[in-house]
């Protein structure tokens, strides 16, 4: 490394006003993932409390309105301040670097969009101390969520709130869009993008198209609450089934906003792990985009039992949307078929990736068939079903992420025991929590309740869920010890730890604020294993 | 790394220089209004489905809710800010060619035009005989004719700070993205006050 001399040294680069100004997309995405820390705590002790709740019969420990509030703002904080942010943070840190980029396109606007995100959360939970949170669940269908059944400042906060997040979202994806199609090395084609990059892209174009059809919702719920419109209201002519059109044409793709950065994460990762190249590369980005195209044609079957949409349309799209996915399915099997494989934590998690999703997939399709929708449409088999997608799913492929780039974030490997350790606890805590709720749920029993009658006969199941529920919140103990120890003495990482394909391992650890002194040649889509393996052709400068 | 020096290359030309079409902050403006045009067809959406379900439109029962024999004052307004688009396109026209001072006074016409128009928005709000509480047909005119004035109010501050620019003389032929990406915003907000007008006055 001779150009290590060549760089001035580190001057105030760690003191706490350069974290708190900083426009340098490394430190902003670690700002995220500081962040989403934060608020995994506070979403995951929200969760406790229902699962507290939940372990028996009868009412224990909360009333029904503070274990509504706990529901709706668990599912609010995981979703929009903990596995999007928790993406962004990956996204932020790894895409300029895999692009050959100095930066991102604008690196102000990406420090507004990071800097609206805690602003949020704080107008979010202030409803805790100010009189009530939101208790209108998630989707805050009216009139559930109408002056006159929420009266208290909790919705209006929450409104608010998540508008503000949704701003930093449509920010953050102006701002990767441009980076993609304007900031890539010479050399770096579109399709020489590795995945990760990909499955960003198509993320954003999502966030773009969708985000703000959620803001004018809740526009029209925040006119509905505090100054007497009738958007949603059918005593005064508005329509109840409005909203839920409307926030499921945002919430349906918000789904695949929260699964297709993760599956970018594992696409990086698996290959590495089985040193092969990722089978079928381009089928894999035609697949991702044939899942944000389709994303926006399936909205409805969340609404079946409405009785207010073409159900044999949204089925059959509901169906279709399994295609690409399982090719990506494939296309992750056969990447470590025959490989030499291996079991470092990252692929672990990555494994576990793809375990956990193939459940959330097939029992997502197995509801899009209308009677088995009406059967199982709003009971336990769809908390079983978006927690396999987005835990099993996402929050299974942000750790995979999280132990396969702290090396180049922190310089510093992570411990293996301790990671092992914090696989299997989390692996085992969400089966037991989750896999029960496919037995609630089809014995019958209902989403969003407090209590549950003792002779129903949930009650083991549910007992088994609240002790898996703890087990996840535990494994997440040697998780943060794991990352203390080792930014104390962990092993050095070096540049390129894991031996890895993509631009990223090509500077140090951690970058310098520039990311590179010098670019390999890029001529593939693996633009280090040609430099390793002297593949790299003719120089392209 | 050493291993990698050979066939490596510096990264200066990483930075996107020297690249051909649009700028950054061009392409940045269009994504956002990508995100616009979303919105207000949140917006629009609602708006359709009220006015479908609601069966006679406007609703019977508030002689205040006839529009369409008030067109007057409006289409004055309308074609004072399809003015201002022009006016505003002339401004691009001219920092193009190089010519600041004609692109200030271009600016300086689309900002009074933008103003005009946001206070004859403010004059016809007190002389309408409905509120935004007045059942769906209140809601749905205010919420897009107020999002429609919030934007035109944020379009009037983008042609301000172009305006202030352009007077220090921060502008020429060759940097004046923020110029482009002002007037193509600014051609969007007309854009979506003539879908409104006439949704609104006409059919």
């Amino acid at each position: 490394m001779a150009t290590t001399a060549l760089r001035p040294a580190a001057r105030s680069g760690t003191g706490i006003y350069e974290w708190l100004t900083t426009t340098d997309h490394k430190k902003i995405g670690i700002l995220y993932m500081i962040s989403s820390f934060v608020f995994l705590a506070i979403g995951g002790l929200l969760a406790l409390g229902v699962r507290a709740e939940l372990a028996q019969p009868g009412l224990q420990f909360l009333d029904e309105s503070t274990y509504n509030q706990l529901f709706t703002m668990h599912a609010t904080i995981m979703i929009f301040w903990v596995i999007i942010p928790f993406l962004g943070a990956i996204g932020n840190y790894v895409v300029p670097l895999q692009l050959g980029a100095p930066d991102m396109a604008f690196p102000r606007i990406n420090a507004l969009s990071f800097w609206l995100i805690p602003f949020a959360g704080i107008i979010v939970l202030s409803g805790f101390v100010l009189g009530g949170a939101a208790d209108a669940g998630w989707t805050a269908y009216p009139p559930v969520s109408s002056i006159k059944y929420s009266p208290g400042p909790g919705m209006n906060l929450w409104i608010m709130g998540l508008i503000l997040i949704g701003t930093s979202s449509i920010l953050g994806a102006v701002n990767f869009l441009v980076t993609i199609f304007r900031m890539r090395a010479p050399g770096m084609t579109l399709f020489r993008m590795p995945i990760l990059t990909w499955t960003v892209l198509v993320t954003a174009v999502l966030v773009l198209m969708a985000t703000p059809v959620l803001t004018s919702a809740l526009i029209m719920l925040f006119i509905d609450r505090n100054f007497g419109g009738s958007f949603f209201d059918p005593a005064t002519g508005g329509s109840a089934i409005l909203w839920q059109n409307i926030f499921w044409f945002y919430s349906h793709p918000a789904v695949y906003i929260m699964v297709l950065p993760a599956m970018g994460v594992i696409s990086e990762i698996l290959p590495v792990f089985s040193r092969k190249p990722l089978f079928g590369y381009k089928a894999f980005v035609f697949a991702t985009a044939g899942i944000g195209a389709l994303g926006f044609s399936v909205w409805a079957h969340h609404m079946f039992t409405t009785g207010g949409v073409f159900l044999p349309f949204f089925s059959i799209m509901t169906f279709f949307i399994a295609i690409p996915t399982g090719v990506k399915m494939f296309n992750w099997v056969a990447t470590m078929w025959r490989g030499q494989l291996i079991f470092s934590t990252p692929m672990l998690f990555a494994i576990g990736f793809l375990s956990m999703f193939l459940i959330g997939g097939i029992n997502g399709v197995f509801s899009a068939p209308v009677p088995v929708d009406y059967a199982i449409h709003a009971t336990y088999w769809i908390v079983a079903h978006i927690h396999y997608v987005l835990f099993g799913g996402s929050f299974l492929g942000i750790m995979a992420g999280l132990y396969f780039y702290f090396p180049k974030m922190t310089g510093k490997m992570l411990d293996e025991r301790l990671g092992k350790i914090h696989f299997v606890l989390m692996y085992v805590g969400l089966n037991l929590t989750f896999m029960p709720m496919h037995l609630l749920g089809l014995s019958g029993m209902p989403r969003r309740i407090a209590d549950y009658s003792p002779t129903a006969g949930w009650n083991d199941l549910n007992l088994i869920a609240t002790i898996g529920g703890f087990t996840i919140g535990a494994s997440l103990l040697p998780l943060l010890w794991n990352i203390y120890i080792s930014l104390r003495n962990g092993k050095a990482a070096g540049d390129d730890p894991w031996e890895a394909n993509t631009l990223e391992w090509a500077t140090s650890s951690p970058p310098p604020a520039w990311n590179f002194d010098r670019l390999p040649a890029i001529t593939s889509e693996r633009p280090l294993f040609d430099a390793r393996h002297g593949r790299s052709g003719k120089d392209h400068a | 790394m050493s291993a990698l020096t050979p066939a490596a290359h510096e990264t200066s030309h990483a930075a996107g220089r020297g690249k051909k079409g649009l700028g950054n902050p061009v392409l940045g403006m269009l994504l956002f209004i990508v995100s616009e045009i979303m919105f207000f067809a949140g917006l629009f959406a609602a708006y359709f489905n009220l006015r479908t379900s609601t069966g006679t439109w406007p609703p019977a029962g508030n002689g205040a809710f006839e529009l369409h024999g008030e067109i007057l004052f409006p289409a004055v307004m309308t074609s004072l800010l399809v003015l201002s688009s022009v006016t505003c396109q002339f401004a691009v026209w001219r920092i193009r060619a190089g010519d600041r001072k004609g692109m200030n006074r271009a600016l300086l016409a689309t900002v009074i035009l933008g103003v005009i128009f946001l206070c004859g928005q403010a004059y016809d709000y007190t002389q309408l005989g409905f509120g935004i509480a007045d059942g769906v047909f209140g809601s749905t005119f205010y919420v897009l004719t107020g999002f429609h004035g919030a934007h035109v109010l944020g379009g009037v501050l983008m042609l301000s700070v172009c305006l202030y620019r352009g007077g220090l003389g921060q502008f020429s032929a060759e940097h004046h993205d923020m110029v482009e990406a002002t007037s193509i915003y600014w051609h969007f907000v007309d854009v979506v006050w003539i879908l409104l007008f006439t949704l609104i006055y006409i059919v």
